[in-house]
């Protein structure tokens, strides 16, 4: 057995590898609940792998058969229906598990000095993450996949001069139709999926090289023991492998209580108005993204003013696209001099609340029609208005309320126990 | 901080939950490897064929498609029947005693249940060509003049007499199948179905 | 965990408040409930009946299978072959409608939907309530109009059963005409009791028929999360060991 890893080693720098990012990776110890999602982000790309290439094996990438054979996969194929159900809630687990992750960054100045590679790495994930789903809730072929596509490329309209000619040239027809089907199959099977899959290797590399961050914000590598090791850092494995497995545990047990109890998660997950075959005729009453999309799609509809000569259709896809783009922005956005929300003011703690809110409350929003009249007399249109306004403010008032911001005294050694 | 002492409770745990591991990862395996089976679309496909054997004429063939494989059913003349002895030393396997090629019931000189229908999977047993229908003897057959009727595979050359026997020097090692099939009436068979069920 | 339940009260504040709203869960009434139970093999065999006697005549099923059927709900294939394949060659066919979809598209003006699924894009109450809401109408072709699916192109396949209904319809605050109530023109060889059963067996039929894998994936389940919490345990224990080490 030595030998044979001896002989691997000298082609293949297998034991470096495992020794570099597992077994002598010195990672904080006092990580949290907090720091589950990454791993378990990880885990659920490799069950979208996983399950997709089994679903690829029974699926038709075709207008006039693909609906029938999401339902063969659901019937005919031998636990074809565990294996839909699995990937249909993966998808909406990935941007749970994301989101969480993301959220992390915010509270722990993850994304900051020294790891703004890792987050901008991270922000490409996301955006692939999003073209990966959009494609993907176009296959089935339901209703509400082939309206909801429809609307979101005819967003690309909006663009001036060019935009009719791209979203034709997206689509490969007029509308969207067996060019688009097979198209967004192609690129939801291989293209997008190969390039995740080397953005959250890089991501990791990225990580590997400047060392986890914890929630104190602190770097462990500036505590350095005789032995030269982090004081305050154990190593991955076997402590946080061992760890990291309660919290796959976990998540596994609430993926399957949805997977076997309820996969549709009352329309959340899975739409009613889905399990009706595309109809080029007949548009759903309301046309909602799932609901990972509908803090974005809220935005999007927000503005139904012209001004500057630009109409309301294009400022919301202007405002809609400055929505995502400005998190790439946030490691510079960020004066504070401290990184952990542990000894920040309140300023930063009540602007992040408020961010948070906004975007459940336009992530909720979205899935309505905008025209019906909610809360206090106001139709939705003007609640997302407002909304939209505090998400903006979270991201350009930040500079500001991060430099005034009063912080507490940041400890040179971990928190702990 | 990692001691590499050995701490039994340690070790009990790890195998406990490398055990516990290594079936749940086999059970979750499972359904994925289960659903490369055939489908119910295809057992559906694949179900028993009924066929109407009484409009094939004497010396004819029929061929219908079992489980996407096309099957012949040759009505026999007396002459072809009286033509299968005659070729015994020519063959491999004269006497079908290779138990899979055939049923029980179609291990016998005509290789079938009624001596005149001659049920076949036309699949050659070499690669999984489909043979040429060569019925007719003699050399307006392009195979000789002692050839005495029956399939020739235009892959590899393979021969097979009327009953499905396969001749001796060619690449095929096994007689054609005989697929399970009974007789629904004297006019009706069934293929893929036979009294022990269905195959 | 303060901080997690004020979270969790602004997640449920909008869900609660805004909720109020919008449509009638069944058109233009609420919908009535219907007591769905794929554990009773008696009334989804009566559902499968009804369902194959009459359905399937205009409607297909064209996603099932007759043999996965019998199957699931413990028919045998005899009884399937002999009393429910008037439409299909084989036991393991297809449901399709014995109407060619043609022909129901010139008698009707629309081709009646596949029904394989209907129970999930419209949900089992909807389905219930809809079968049990035909009401006679002069002004519609088909002499029939429905509470549910206003201008329905379907005639009331089982007025024989329920019998004849007229729809009395009052003026609410607002001036406009909203339906009120059923009143019986006719009576159907079903009392109004037998008629509803006989419509929750149907709702229960077309629950299992959108999706058969809800007869096992409960089961299934329950296994699935016994065992992830057993290993839990274990893990659990595991983790606390080897983080006995660190100080």
């Amino acid at each position: 057995m030595e030998k044979l890893l001896a002989w691997i080693d000298d082609r293949f720098p297998l034991t470096k590898v495992w020794k570099e990012h597992l077994a002598e990776y010195y990672a904080p110890k006092n990580f949290n609940f907090w720091y589950y999602f990454g791993s378990l982000a990880l885990l659920v790309l490799v069950i979208q792998i996983v399950t997709g290439i089994f679903l690829t094996m029974h699926y038709k990438p075709d207008t006039e058969l693909a609906f029938a054979s999401v339902e063969y996969i659901m019937r005919d194929v031998e636990w074809g229906w565990l294996i839909r159900y699995m990937h249909s809630t993966g998808a909406s687990f990935f941007f749970i598990m994301v989101y969480l992750h993301m959220f992390r960054a915010l509270l722990y100045g993850s994304h900051r000095h020294p790891r703004e590679l890792v987050w901008l790495i991270g922000m490409f994930i996301y955006i692939a993450l999003m073209a990966e789903a959009f494609m993907g809730y176009l296959l089935p072929w339901g209703n509400m996949s082939y309206w909801g596509a429809q609307v979101i490329v005819s967003l690309f309209d909006a663009i001036p001069v060019i935009g009719p000619a791209l979203s034709e040239w997206l689509r490969g027809d007029f509308v969207v139709s067996d060019a688009t089907l097979n198209r967004f199959f192609a690129f939801h099977v291989i293209a997008i999926p190969l390039i995740l899959v080397a953005l959250v290797f890089m991501h990791i590399v990225a990580l590997h090289q400047v060392g986890s961050n914890n929630p104190d914000g602190i770097e462990i590598k500036k505590t350095k023991g005789a032995d030269g090791l982090p004081v305050d850092g154990i190593p991955f494995h076997p402590y946080y492998t061992v760890k990291d497995i309660v919290g796959v545990t976990v998540f596994l047990m609430i993926f399957a209580a949805v997977i076997f109890f309820a996969p549709e998660l009352w329309g959340w997950f899975l739409e009613p108005d889905n399990f009706v075959p595309a109809n080029i005729l007949q548009t759903p009453s309301e046309i909602v993204p799932l609901w990972y999309f509908t803090p974005f799609y809220s935005i999007l509809r927000a503005n139904v003013y012209n001004f500057f000569w630009i109409d309301a259709k294009l400022w919301g896809v202007i405002f809609m696209g400055l929505s995502i783009v400005i998190f790439f922005f946030l490691p510079w956005l960020d004066r504070s001099p401290a990184k952990s929300i542990r000894y920040r003011g309140k300023m930063y703690k009540t602007a992040l609340g408020v961010f948070v809110v906004s975007f459940i409350i336009l992530g909720y929003l979205g899935t309505k029609s905008p025209e019906v009249v909610s809360l206090f007399w106001f139709k939705n249109v003007f609640w997302v208005q407002g909304f939209t306004v505090l998400y903006f403010a979270f991201f350009f008032l930040m500079p500001l309320y991060t430099k005034f911001d009063k912080i507490k005294p940041v400890p040179e050694r971990v928190t702990w126990k | 901080m990692s001691n590499e002492v050995v701490n039994p409770r340690r070790r009990r745990l790890l195998a406990i939950t490398s055990g516990l591991g290594v079936v749940g990862t086999a059970l979750a395996v499972t359904p994925f490897v289960l659903s490369m089976l055939p489908s119910a679309r295809a057992k559906a496909a694949g179900a028993p064929v009924e066929v109407d054997i009484s409009k094939i004429e004497s010396g004819q063939l029929l061929t219908v498609e079992w489980r996407g494989k096309p099957v012949w059913i040759l009505r026999r003349t007396p002459e072809m029947l009286k033509s299968l002895p005659e070729v015994d030393p020519l063959l491999v396997d004269p006497e079908s005693t290779v138990v899979d090629q055939q049923p029980a019931y179609a291990q016998n000189v005509p290789r079938s249940i009624k001596p005149e229908f001659l049920v076949l999977v036309g699949i050659c047993t070499h690669l999984g060509c489909s043979p040429d229908k060569r019925l007719e003897a003699g050399a307006g057959s392009g195979l000789g003049d002692n050839w005495k009727g029956g399939f020739f595979c235009p892959c590899h050359g393979s021969k097979f007499d009327l009953a499905g026997r396969v001749y001796k020097n060619v690449p095929a090692p096994t007689n054609l199948v005989v697929p399970p099939h009974a007789y629904l009436s004297d006019s009706r068979i069934i293929i893929g179905a036979d009294q022990r069920g269905t195959a | 965990m303060r901080k997690l339940l004020i979270l969790m009260l602004i997640l449920g504040l909008p869900s609660g408040v805004l909720a109020a709203g919008g449509l009638k869960s069944c058109g233009t009434v609420e919908c009535d409930r219907v007591n769905i139970d794929l554990g009773d093999k008696a009334s989804l065999q009566n559902g499968a009946r009804i369902f194959v006697n009459f359905c399937l005549s205009c409607h297909s099923a064209s996603y099932m299978r007759y043999n996965r059927m019998g199957h699931d709900l413990g028919i045998s294939e005899e009884l399937v072959k002999g009393n429910l394949t008037f439409a299909a060659e084989k036991v393991s066919d297809l449901m399709k409608a014995v109407m060619p979809k043609e022909d129901a598209r010139q008698w009707f003006g629309v081709a009646p939907p596949d029904l394989s699924l209907i129970a999930r894009s419209r949900k089992p109450a909807w389905v219930y309530t809809y079968m049990r809401s035909f009401y006679r109408d002069n002004k519609s072709p088909s002499g029939w109009n429905n509470v549910v699916f206003a201008n329905v192109a379907m005639p009331h396949v089982l007025y024989e059963w329920q019998g004849d209904q007229r729809a009395v319809f009052k003026k609410d605050v607002h001036g406009v005409e909203v339906f009120d109530r059923f009143e019986i023109e006719r009576v159907g060889t079903m009392d109004p009791k037998e008629y509803d059963r006989a419509m929750r067996d149907l709702t229960n039929f077309l629950t299992y028929l959108g999706e058969p894998a809800k007869l096992v994936r409960y089961k299934i389940g329950v296994y699935v999360l016994i065992f992830l919490a057993i290993f839990l345990v274990f893990a659990y224990l595991l983790k606390k060991e080897y983080w006995k080490d660190v100080h």
